[in-house]
């Protein structure tokens, strides 16, 4: 590796005005004016769009007419345009690495509001890029193979989308669900928003198609637990739940279910959010996919504090016969995976109406969140569709539904839930359709964007349905007035926005529009994935416009919810933006930042201080040669090994010494 | 604000969470101090100690490092390498009197825009209450101070070793 000679550095400078976005706050010219004086610099433009095609080729023309070896551009951020510089680089016929990027418009134009201070860090940091750069190396990007097997996290429609995306493209799929069966919120919706399509009817011949599919290994009740290996090429360690029940044996048919010693259902069923009852051995719902059932350890009377006692007479395996899909003995097994690519589908968390006292969710049993009614008005729900107060027989005459539970409030989260006012609509108009009731929304802004959205908002307020603007103060069982009216009612007490007064409304029920979290364990796969989060808690994608399916860590995909509440049209397109794991799949590799660290043999004293210091555990030591070696393809490229080592002989490219070193010169070199 | 004295910040950001920040900070449009400099590393495992004695050399009033939070670092546990050469680095600069608050490492998530504006304009604060640094000026004095001490003794041995073998020759061999 030669260090460039002063006579082949010749620096292009490049400062973009980003249209006003950095040319209004730094004075564009005078930035290039004074990179002209420093050393190496042959050329210094200022230029309106960089990042455009005329930006780009005037680059390519100038390598070429000015002989320049090094490129600097001055604009946005590295993470956003790096890439599309090194390519004009590249284009123009210089390695790719003889470039490096300014950051003067996230880090400088935008955050800062002197003009003469923000030219003057541009040019600080113009100075710095210019020193650095001449310090650059040829480098070559490295080529990682993928391995053409994916892994789809959560089986709601998001994730069964994308699984069914790209095993329809031919690909070997791993759908894990941790639920007994796949289908994620959407199955226990009732009809979907605005075209009141039956949910059931559109999610389910997809959650059978995904279940059956010859290149999709669906592992529900399971769990990922680790991941380990390098981009492109994951080994996935998935946690299989027992549930009792040998998957390839059970048919379904639910013979157990019918002759379990509990004559009766008597155990809150999750799947209807505890509003129905099921036994310890059920199916979660009819069209649960795998048709498998599952015995729940916690009420089986086969079991005690989760061990087996052997105690039950067990009619259910009589009833199995010969099938013997029963298994009591199934323990916790771990299934190890090769996976290339992995698409995060986790969903979302509803809110948890307790959080917000003041509604009463759990003190007044006529409370209601958004999802239980969505079991109450499903035909095949709890009630079989019989709109019902939580007595079990009383059909309410009244129903309030309040907006925004835990959405666009600082005490809770901040955001906008999206989908809250779109599925209270749905809600309400379903809720007049079963009972007649008269139904009132408490909303602070409508929010109806959407295909077919507003007309749906429209259609609602010719239905008859009232709307009252300003945000609940309470849900109170107290009544005020000796009038019989409010007498055993639940009274929402509400600034009336637009009539401009407080008014106290009694209803029989009350509906909550819970808005949607981050899953409990987002951090946890968060961190399991090498991904970030943003500040609320769902994952981050690597641009929101650019890359809004992308993670920082290439071969790893983000869609649905746990990038941030979204409906269902959003979620499936999404899903399929997912699929362009495909893209990698069928390049078949991945390329990857050279910044991988070596030794220099000659310099190394094999004191092995590098060794522990690596968290992959890339670096060995030579015992002949006693000399430590790195494994290119297990270094990562974080250069901890290269600060720490005592003699200086361990090179990071892209960020070796003299490079840092005649950074911090440049930054500091103007007075 | 510009009359003010200005001090000058260089600060290594982690490419994942820091660096990250602060282009969120840029996208959310909040203003802070222009006074920092920053130069990205992949993680603040990289910071070599000598980078920070650099700058700090170079003329730099102060060094901020920012790094994933504990647990997050994009490389497992560069962020931790980082704290203990911090920690060390710490004393060894307090030894050679540097007041502590000229070095900060601070954990700022890819997430918190926020806390770059807030630290940097902490750290501007409190740098501009310490004033300059001014260790390259330091340099220049000491260097004056060294020419002249050795004028003196050059002029005193010249009038104690009058006979000219013991003069100091003229060209020094090393050169």
């Amino acid at each position: 590796m030669d260090k460039p000679t002063n006579q082949n550095i010749r620096i292009g400078f490049y400062v973009c005005h980003c249209g006003s976005n950095i040319a209004a706050m730094v004075d564009c010219p005078a930035v290039a004016k004074y990179v002209e004086t420093l050393p190496h610099v042959v050329l210094s433009r200022d230029y309106k769009y960089m990042c455009s095609d005329p930006g780009q080729e005037l680059i390519q023309k100038d390598i070429a007419e000015h002989k320049l070896t090094r490129v600097v551009v001055a604009s946005c951020s590295p993470l956003l345009h790096e890439h599309t510089f090194r390519g004009a680089v590249e284009a123009g016929g210089l390695n790719p690495f003889f470039f490096h990027m300014v950051n003067i418009r996230e880090h400088d134009s935008w955050v800062h509001t002197d003009k003469a201070e923000a030219t003057t860090k541009a040019k600080e940091l113009a100075h710095a890029a210019i020193m650095r750069v001449a310090m650059h190396k040829a480098l070559e990007v490295k080529r990682v193979p993928v391995h053409p097997d994916a892994l789809v996290i959560g089986g709601g429609i998001a994730g069964i989308h994308a699984a069914m995306t790209l095993a329809n493209a031919g690909k070997k799929v791993f759908l894990v669900e941790r639920e007994p069966s796949i289908g994620g919120h959407m199955a226990k919706f009732d009809k979907t928003f605005p075209t009141l399509d039956c949910a059931a009817c559109i999610l389910t011949p997809k959650m059978s198609e995904a279940g059956s599919h010859p290149n999709i290994t669906l592992l529900s009740y399971s769990e990922v637990t680790k991941l380990d290996g390098y981009v492109g090429n994951y080994t996935v360690t998935v946690k299989r739940k027992p549930r009792y029940i040998i998957e390839d044996k059970c048919t379904g048919c639910q013979e157990c279910v019918a002759n379990c010693v509990y004559k009766e259902a008597k155990f809150p069923d999750e799947f209807n959010e505890g509003l129905g009852k099921r036994k310890p051995v059920y199916i979660p719902f009819p069209q649960a996919t795998p048709q498998v059932v599952v015995i729940d350890p916690k009420t089986c009377l086969n079991f005690r504090n989760g061990e087996l006692t052997g105690k039950c007479k067990k009619s259910c395996v009589t009833a199995c016969g010969e099938k013997q899909a029963i298994d009591f003995n199934q323990k916790e097994t771990f299934l190890e995976l090769k996976v290339g690519t992995v698409i995060v589908t986790t969903g979302f968390k509803a809110f948890d109406a307790k959080r917000m006292p003041q509604y009463g969710y759990g003190k007044f049993p006529n409370v209601f969140t958004a999802l239980e009614i969505e079991r109450l008005v499903n035909s095949s729900g709890p009630t079989g569709g019989h709109v019902v107060l939580r007595d079990g027989k009383t059909e309410p005459k009244s129903i309030g539904i309040i907006h925004c539970v835990g959405s666009r409030d600082k005490k809770t989260n901040r955001w906008c839930s999206r989908v809250c006012c779109m599925y209270s609509l749905k809600l309400a108009h379903l809720l007049k359709e079963h009972t007649g009731a008269e139904i009132y929304n408490f909303y602070i802004d409508m929010r109806t964007p959407g295909k077919g959205y507003e007309e749906f908002y429209d259609k609602l307020l010719e239905e008859g349905v009232h709307f009252i603007r300003g945000r609940v103060g309470e849900v109170t069982d107290w009544a005020m007035s000796k009038e019989e009216m409010e007498k055993g009612k639940l009274v929402i007490r509400v600034e009336d926005t637009l009539a401009g007064y407080v008014r106290r409304i009694p209803f029989d029920m009350v509906v909550l529009a819970t808005g949607l979290e981050p899953q409990e364990d987002a951090q946890s796969i968060r961190r399991m994935l090498n991904m970030s989060c943003g500040t609320e808690g769902f994952f981050l994608e690597r641009h929101p416009k650019l890359a809004p399916v992308s993670t920082f860590t290439e071969g790893i995909f983000l869609a649905g919810c746990c990038q941030g509440p979204r409906d269902i049209p959003d979620s499936v397109a999404q899903a399929g933006a997912a699929a362009e794991a495909l893209v990698l799949i069928d390049k078949g590799y991945i390329e990857q930042e050279p910044n991988t660290a070596y030794i220099l043999d000659d310099e190394c004293c094999g004191c092995k201080s590098c060794i522990p210091l690596c968290p992959y555990t890339a670096i060995t030591f030579d015992a002949a040669k006693k000399k430590a070696v790195i494994n290119e393809a297990l270094c990562k490229g974080c250069g901890t090994c290269v600060a720490g080592c005592p003699s200086g002989s361990i090179v990071q490219n892209l960020f070796d010494d003299e490079e840092i070193f005649s950074e911090i010169e440049g930054v500091l070199a103007h007075e | 604000m510009s009359n003010e004295w200005q001090p000058r910040i260089v600060a290594f950001f982690c490419n994942w969470c820091t660096y990250t920040a602060a282009d969120l900070a840029g996208v959310s449009r909040l203003k802070y101090a222009s006074n920092t400099r920053v130069i990205r590393l992949m993680c603040s495992g990289r910071v070599d100690p000598q980078f920070i004695l650099d700058a700090l050399a170079k003329g730099a009033d102060a060094v901020l490092i920012g790094g994933c939070h504990p647990f997050d670092c994009h490389y497992a546990e560069g962020n931790y390498k980082c704290l203990r050469r911090f920690q060390l680095l710490k004393r060894m600069l307090a030894d050679m009197g540097i007041e502590p608050e000229r070095l900060r490492l601070e954990w700022i998530s890819a997430a918190e825009g926020e806390k770059v504006k807030r630290v940097i304009n902490e750290m501007t604060a409190a740098v501009r209450a310490l004033g300059p640094l001014g260790i390259p000026q330091k340099f220049a004095e000491w260097d004056k101070e060294m020419e002249q001490f050795t004028a003196h003794v050059q002029a005193a041995e010249a009038l104690k070793a009058p006979c000219a073998e013991h003069a100091p020759t003229q060209e020094p061999a090393h050169v």
